[in-house]
């Protein structure tokens, strides 16, 4: 698409909340305090799964400086309801003793008790002085493991859904899920080859720099305001709601700035706790995990395992394709296996599908959205195999994808028939791209994978106010976590025709916009961006009504043209063109405040797809892996701010390379996590990595009128099969389980030698 | 335990406060002078998003005793910026969006300050290496690394 179409969108200005972020002004989390504060800790089991018998906080109490001290005593019971949050869906029966365990505690780290105290070492000292009475029970981490007959149960009323007949007895696995397409059977028979393998993943952590912290206050009315850092402010105002029986609009919940989410913010930990310690002492409470508890208390995204077979034609044509993904749901139910099954097999037009998904607990915290959730791990496996199947048929990856590639009027095996994507697109510029045209240098070997996200829309609202002066202030509910502020306040600026300048986006807390579904699922710019160009269409509509006022002629007479209202046409008279300004100055005399407004439930969120090119070196002493070369295309629709597009393109790649290469959640024998920290759970940093090449490719999404696609999610889907298919073409050696670590890969290659040696 | 008197100098201005022995000049900067731009991801080391300048010392803020800020200039985010003029450095971390959530900005924006005052012409791994000890998970660290280098070249072409 042509730049020169719009004005603003697709332009590169600084973000508006630009100064505040590189001068330590924004106010995040752990930054809000209020007079008189209290400091709000959590005592955590120190056990993987334990049955709790007694709770005696009455020495805690007694401690001067305490204020308050709270179990889950404190907390009414919950009904077994699932309600949405965020990306994924939670039980309210489950959540209540995720933030409280209850009758038993069901991972290491699960809180039992909090207090509230005038500072921070009295309140530690007081968890040393609450004694709680454990019976150890036997404790499963792995997800294998945990769907045995007698492995060690979590929830002695768990049956497993989705499976006919019903199930008697209770077990780990929560749900079954299955899509089918065509005859899997029949399909299988036409293949005239057939690859099939099993993978692995561990857990990693969404790794957000920033922990989870909030500010929370009751007052003696029973009015509640709450800081946040979180995805979804309205979501921790509904969650506060239920769990503690308070009235949804009695509590005012504003959003800090976000120090990172990518979908583990989208779930409360400490909110009710705090709301529960303030009400109990009288004063606010201010609550801040430390990176221990973070690692070791709020979700990671799941591990899980991955069968795969597909079979083809000699010609490269899929026939067929089957999956099978187990995925660990932490504590509680609700791994997002779902998206992670629908995932699998979107990315190409096979007429013969079969997926089967399994949501399985264990004694892990309970895991929560990750970036295109459950999408990777599936992924993972899906292009892996569909490299091997390259590899055995001696095609080029791009072309084997480009032959079996989805595109406008595919069925997916999860039901619906895709509009106008881009995967095709997106699948031809790699294949033309600079880096796909050069030679790997020596000692470095390529590898190629795809990526899908669905993208999501939903619930946003927003509201558009003129200022006396003209210039602009557009309101939404949506946290900013990456830079949707710009691209709010260009859509704005486009649609109004001002400059961006004049329009200032703001943040609205849960009292001062209407309802907005969380930050997440890369729906902010799509969904919220329609209710913000809504709003502003709305303000126009009303501006028009103004200038017809001023003019005596009727609204329908009266056009929106770069910032000004002018007549249609001749016919409807000589009038010099009215501006935002001038309108906005005799506002008053014509009907007072000028003001747009728009709800929607955003429909048609444009699928996103994703290929990267990665070239690496393998060292076969060490199994250390060097990135030498990476470059992440994908379908965008429109960037409407192309600097943050290539940023979360960029960033997601990382993540996805991370997840590859070294990030993973160890477990002891005892079911203690022993990596909890930053020190020994290894992200990338600088020096890991080259620079990450971007190439956008723009398939505008037919149903927004900027053509908007989600682009945060699609891009940490490609790159563990990515690098996993580089790392097979450059050893020989085929990886299956992640991560791929030094120490795995190197065992590997060792595994290998004497096999590649004797061919 | 009795509270120790420490006389500092911070962001230029004198400044005096009172803390526990065990209490680490994060927790002083943060909690009782109001200096929150510094921040802290992990406690431990290993994030850099609490980086200061100890006496032209780069370092871990939480790492370091309040005591031992005793009679030694600190320096944090809070000022960078000369008045109302953004450094370089704020103003090309905007302009390249080298930050999408903003929370380990600060840090960095400390450290790739203390690399170009020390070395005005870094390679790419250079920068890469210098800044390895700052965690960012929005960025993928590639507008981090050129706003840096960009900022070098500026530098560079001013000085001739």
């Amino acid at each position: 698409m042509s730049k020169q179409k719009y004005k603003w969108v697709g332009t590169r200005p600084d973000r508006p909340d630009g100064a505040d972020k590189v001068t330590g002004r924004a106010r995040f989390g752990a930054d809000f305090n209020m007079p008189g504060q209290l400091i709000g800790k959590v005592l955590r089991s120190p056990h993987a799964h334990a049955r709790i018998k007694s709770i005696d906080t009455s020495a805690a109490e007694k401690l001067p400086g305490v204020k308050a001290v709270v179990t889950s005593k404190d907390f009414p019971e919950q009904p077994n309801l699932v309600v949405p949050a965020g990306e994924m869906q939670v039980n309210l029966r489950d959540i209540t003793r995720n933030v409280m365990a209850r009758e038993k505690v069901l991972y290491e780290s699960h809180p039992v008790a909090a207090v509230a105290a005038t500072t921070d070492s009295i309140a530690s000292a007081a968890l040393a002085l609450i004694k709680v009475e454990y019976e150890v029970l036997p404790h499963v981490i792995d997800v294998a493991e945990a769907m045995k007959d007698g492995a060690p149960l979590l929830h002695d009323h768990l049956i497993t859904e989705g499976v006919k007949p019903v199930p008697t007895k209770a077990s780990n696995i929560a749900k079954r899920i299955d899509n089918l397409k065509g005859d899997i059977d029949a399909g299988f028979k036409q293949a005239e080859i057939v690859v099939e393998r099993d993978y692995t993943t561990q857990p990693v952590h969404q790794g957000y720099i920033e922990p989870h912290a909030c500010l929370a206050s009751m007052a003696e009315d029973g009015q509640v305001q709450l800081w946040s850092t979180t995805q979804g402010h309205f979501q921790v105002r509904g969650f506060c709601s239920r769990l503690l029986n308070i009235e949804t609009s009695q509590i005012r919940v504003t959003p800090t700035e976000i120090g990172g989410g990518f979908g583990g913010k989208t779930v409360v930990y400490l909110e009710p706790v705090a709301v529960i310690l303030s009400k109990k002492s009288g004063k606010p409470v201010k609550m801040v995990m430390s990176r221990d508890e973070v690692f070791r208390a709020s979700g990671p995204a799941p591990g899980g395992t991955v069968h795969v077979k597909i079979g083809a034609k000699k010609d490269g044509t899929i026939v067929a394709a089957e999956c099978t993904i187990a995925l660990q749901a932490g504590a509680f139910p609700g791994s997002p296996v779902a998206p992670a099954c629908w995932t699998s097999f979107a990315c190409y037009d096979i007429p013969n599908i079969k997926v089967v998904g399994y949501d399985v607990v264990s004694n892990r915290p309970k895991v929560a959205a990750y970036r295109a959730p459950g999408a990777p791990i599936s992924a993972w496996g899906v292009e892996s195999t569909v490299d091997i199947l390259a590899q055995e048929l001696r095609m080029d990856p791009i072309d084997l994808r480009l032959k079996n590639a989805a595109k406008k009027g595919t069925k997916t095996s999860y039901g619906p028939v895709f509009d106008t994507i881009g995967f095709v697109e997106t699948l031809q510029a790699a294949k033309n791209s600079a880096h796909y045209k050069s030679k790997p240098k020596p000692g470095m070997a390529r590898g190629v994978a795809a990526g899908f996200w669905f993208n999501v829309g939903a619930d946003s609202s927003a509201a558009a106010h003129v200022a006396e002066d003209g210039t602009v202030t557009v309101i939404s509910g949506n946290p900013d976590i990456g830079g949707s502020r710009a691209s709010l306040a260009l859509m704005a600026a486009e649609e109004l025709g001002v400059d961006y300048s004049k329009v200032r986006p703001v943040i609205a807390d849960t009292s001062s916009i209407g309802f907005n579904f969380v930050t997440g699922g890369s729906r902010v710019t799509f969904a919220t961006g329609l209710a913000v160009v809504n709003s502003v269409r709305d303000m126009v509509r009303e501006l028009k009504v103004r200038a017809a006022k001023t003019w005596g002629v009727d609204p329908e007479g009266v056009i929106w043209e770069n910032g000004c209202a002018k007549p249609a046409g001749s016919n409807v008279g000589e009038f010099e063109p009215l501006s935002l300004a001038q309108l906005a100055a005799t506002a008053g005399k014509t009907g007072g405040p000028i003001n747009g407004h728009n709800q929607l439930n955003a429909q048609g969120a444009g699928p996103g797809f994703g290929v990267h090119i990665v070239d690496l070196a393998v060292d076969r002493d060490t199994g250390i892996v060097e990135i030498g070369r990476y470059t992440a295309l994908q379908d965008v629709g429109t960037a409407i701010h192309p600097s943050y597009v290539e940023g979360q393109m960029q960033g997601g790649a990382v993540q996805g390379i991370g997840w590859a290469l070294n990030e993973e959640y160890i477990y002891n024998a005892k079911g203690k996590l022993d990596n909890a920290g930053f020190l020994d759970y290894r992200m990338p940093v600088a020096s890991d990595l080259p620079m990450i090449e971007t190439i956008i490719v723009e398939v505008p999404n037919p149903h927004h009128p900027y053509g908007v696609r989600g682009v945060g999610e699609v891009p940490i889907v490609p790159p563990l099969a990515t690098v996993g298919n580089a790392i097979a073409r450059a050893t020989g050696v085929r990886m299956t389980e992640l991560p791929m670590s030094p120490p795995r890969v190197s065992a590997a290659l060792d595994e290998a030698t004497p096999r590649m040696a004797a061919e | 335990m009795s509270k120790m008197h420490v006389s500092t100098t911070i962001n230029g201005e004198p400044t005096e406060f009172l803390c526990d022995p065990s209490q680490a000049v994060l927790d002083v900067l943060r909690d009782q002078l109001g200096l929150t731009g510094t921040k802290e991801g992990c406690g431990s080391g290993d994030c850099g998003a609490c980086t200061i300048m100890l006496d032209d010392r780069m370092v871990c803020s939480c790492l370091v005793l309040a005591a031992e800020a005793e009679g030694k200039k600190i320096e944090t985010i809070e000022g960078m910026a000369n008045g109302d003029q953004l450094h370089a450095l704020q103003k090309k971390f905007i302009e390249f969006a080298a930050l999408q959530c903003g929370i380990c900005t600060p840090g960095f924006l400390v450290a790739s300050r203390a690399l170009l005052e020390r070395n005005n012409n870094p390679t790419e791994t250079e920068v890469r290496y210098w800044l390895a000890g700052n965690l960012c998970r929005c960025t993928g660290y590639d507008k981090i690394v050129r706003a840096v280098m960009d900022v070098a070249a500026d530098m560079r072409g001013a000085s001739k």
